[in-house]
């Protein structure tokens, strides 16, 4: 390859396309880029506080992990029949909103099974991370993926530290209408939603006891009445990664 | 006049990568990511690799312009243009795979209209359409004659905002603070590193390919400054990798993953050790900064294995990042039907690789197009001209 210098083409008369071409372009794509800023205008002024649910509950969960059995899980069962969780025998791929996890302590030994699920975080990551704000945190606690905004970029499962979320890695069958799902789109526990609406307990924590086991606690954090309040009073409850001050709604005790 | 054979070669293989990236997406969505090796522990793979790769060299290319405008450096005005032109086509190909590896690619006017400002990811959509806005505006005042005179504080501020967008890719990981191999302040200034490093040696290789197709060659001065800056850039970014992990190795808090990156990992360690050091900072390092290697075609060998290098060094951080499990309950092993407690496994499908490949693609055909358009235009165009 020689290194002698380029030439210089000497020709003028396209000159003004290429002028025109590049203010143009130059226009245009500064246009799309104050778009978004634009929109920014529009929901600052978007009268929003009004159309928000009350904030004067929060809806939580304890786990006596004293009565959690290992080997069972009624709650995982319950949670698929609910939301139509089938799977395609794919263990990596098939969505799980619950799992049952089996914990040894390494220094004693002591062994211990616990439910993880969504923990409904107060300062949730999948929350602040989301691009288009498809994963929100309604006012009464309950972290919700909205599936008609969500773009599936799967950076809500990058943050979340707790592994609770599941990206829909093919074609659905079976969906319940109260749980509508979608293929190429996170999401998670909803805390059932639907059955929350509807002065009812999660599927979960009915099957739990209806199992005899009764390891799950539903309720209202704020409700200082409530049976979720009063237990956590008077036992040491403790959220998993406290180190990340993300005040979960789903709490641990008797470990 | 040069024969234009070699430009429609160039052109044509550049093509068929697009053309297998598109067939690979198309794939990947219609039967959904299950036929990828991502999976719900592993959920940016291969793709991201490309992506990020791309996205981060954008930046890092757009160096040649920044030292010619804004540092006065005369070596380095043939290549503004070109290097401009770059920028733009490597963040368009970079956006694109990210872009075809979401679940619901459709959605992407809802990505355009939905904002949630407290994501970094979000503001990243901000600073890449601004990088390109911005590089636009910086090519037509080179072009222009009457505004030839801003070319100097336009390059400014793109030299300041290409760093901005740098430190945000970066920040997408950084942000992750339950990830322990993500959770580093070294991060941001080691992909600013990286993307001068990257950018670099694809400044080489793609100049080196345009003015052979023009029939002329890279002018030596060029090429050996670039060379030279290459070879720096790869010692910074190596400073940086030896900082990390040795801030990593000091408290015991990480020594398990660093064990399962630098050691255990298999694939890891080896894309690590092989890959990273040895054949994209060591061999790469050694040639540049030899006198006896100052040729063109070395040169081009050693910004090759440095992009064999950067490719690893992602796979590694990227993909190794998440294969290590997270800890969610400390003090305690965890086992589950749901893979906690152990290493993820991730094997790459060809379709992932293909639309990576597509994004490369994409980029190359659109730089080609791009100076075609701007050679039948007067001047020359990129190789000379007024700001030049
Ligand atoms: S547990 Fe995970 S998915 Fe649930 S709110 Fe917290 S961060 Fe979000
Ligand atoms: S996958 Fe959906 S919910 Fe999760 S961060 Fe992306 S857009 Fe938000």
């Amino acid at each position: 390859m020689s290194c002698k210098p380029m030439k210089k083409d000497e020709s003028v008369p396209l000159a003004q396309h290429r002028r025109t071409f590049f203010t143009q372009a130059a226009a245009g794509v500064s246009l799309m880029a104050l778009a978004p800023g634009v929109r920014l205008v529009e929901l600052a002024m978007a009268n929003s506080e009004d159309s928000l649910p009350s904030n004067d509950k929060r809806w939580g969960l304890l786990v006596d992990t004293a009565k959690c059995e290992s080997g069972c899980d009624e709650c995982v069962s319950a949670c698929n029949s609910e939301h139509g969780l089938s799977g395609h025998g794919r263990p990596e791929t098939d969505a799980q909103w619950i799992r049952k996890v089996d914990l040894k302590d390494e220094q004693t030994g002591h062994e211990l099974s616990i439910p993880i699920l969504c923990q409904h975080c107060e300062d949730p990551p999948c929350v602040d991370v989301c691009p288009t704000g498809a994963s929100f945190r309604r006012a009464d606690g309950i972290v919700l993926v909205d599936k008609h905004i969500c773009i599936g970029c799967r950076y809500c499962m990058m943050a979340c530290p707790f592994q609770a979320r599941s990206f829909i890695h093919e074609d659905l069958t079976g969906q319940k209408t109260h749980s509508p799902r979608g293929k190429g789109i996170v999401e998670s526990c909803t805390l059932c939603v639907h059955r929350i609406d509807e002065d009812q307990e999660p599927a979960c924590v009915e099957a739990c006891r209806e199992a005899g086991h009764d390891a799950l606690v539903f309720g209202d954090l704020e409700d200082a009445a409530g049976p979720l309040a009063s237990l956590s009073r008077k036992t040491a409850t403790r959220e998993l990664r406290p180190d990340l001050k993300l005040n979960t709604g789903v709490r641990y005790t008797s470990f | 006049m040069p024969s234009s054979t070699p430009f429609w070669w160039v052109a044509a293989i550049a093509t068929a990568f697009v053309v297998v990236g598109l067939v690979s997406a198309h794939h990947m969505e219609s039967a959904g990511h299950w036929v990828t090796g991502m999976n719900n522990r592993v959920v940016w793979g291969v793709p991201h690799v490309f992506a990020v790769f791309l996205i981060v060299s954008a930046s890092g290319a757009l160096n040649a312009a920044s030292i010619a405008s804004v540092f006065g450096r005369e070596t380095y005005k043939p290549l503004s243009r070109l290097s401009a032109l770059m920028a733009i086509t490597l963040l368009a190909g970079g956006l694109t795979v990210l872009v075809l590896d979401l679940g619901r690619p459709d959605r992407l006017i809802v990505a355009m209209t939905h904002y949630n400002f407290r994501s970094i990811f979000a503001w990243n959509i901000f600073l890449y359409t601004g990088f390109i806005a911005l590089v636009v505006v910086y090519l037509w005042m080179m072009f222009e004659p009457r505004m030839n005179r801003f070319v100097g504080r336009v390059g400014t501020t793109a030299f300041a905002w290409r760093l901005i967008l740098t430190t945000g890719t970066g920040s997408i990981f950084a942000f992750l603070a339950a990830r322990e191999a993500f959770d580093s302040a070294v991060l941001a200034p080691m992909f600013i590193a990286m993307s001068l490093s990257f950018g670099t040696a694809l400044t080489l290789i793609f100049s080196a390919l345009i003015f052979s197709i023009r029939g002329d060659g890279l002018p030596t001065a060029l090429m050996l400054n670039l060379r030279r800056l290459l070879g720096y850039f790869v010692v910074a970014v190596a400073f940086f990798v030896m900082v990390d992990h040795l801030t990593r190795l000091y408290g015991a808090e990480h020594h398990s993953m660093e064990r399962f990156i630098l050691l255990e990992g298999g694939i890891y360690p080896m894309l690590f050790w092989i890959g990273q050091i040895l054949l994209g900072t060591i061999l790469p390092v050694v040639m540049l900064l030899q006198r006896r290697c100052n040729t063109l075609a070395p040169t081009l060998v050693a910004a090759s294995l440095v992009l064999v290098g950067a490719f690893c060094q992602l796979y590694v951080l990227i993909i190794g990042g998440q294969a290590f499990p997270i800890d969610i309950v400390p003090g305690f092993s965890e086992t589950s039907g749901f893979f906690d407690g152990v290493i993820a496994e991730y094997q790459p499908s060809l379709a992932e690789f293909g639309l990576g490949m597509g994004g490369v693609g994409l980029a190359l055909l659109t730089y080609l197009i791009g100076t075609r358009v701007l050679a039948f235009l007067p001047t020359t165009g990129f190789d000379s001209g007024p700001s030049s």
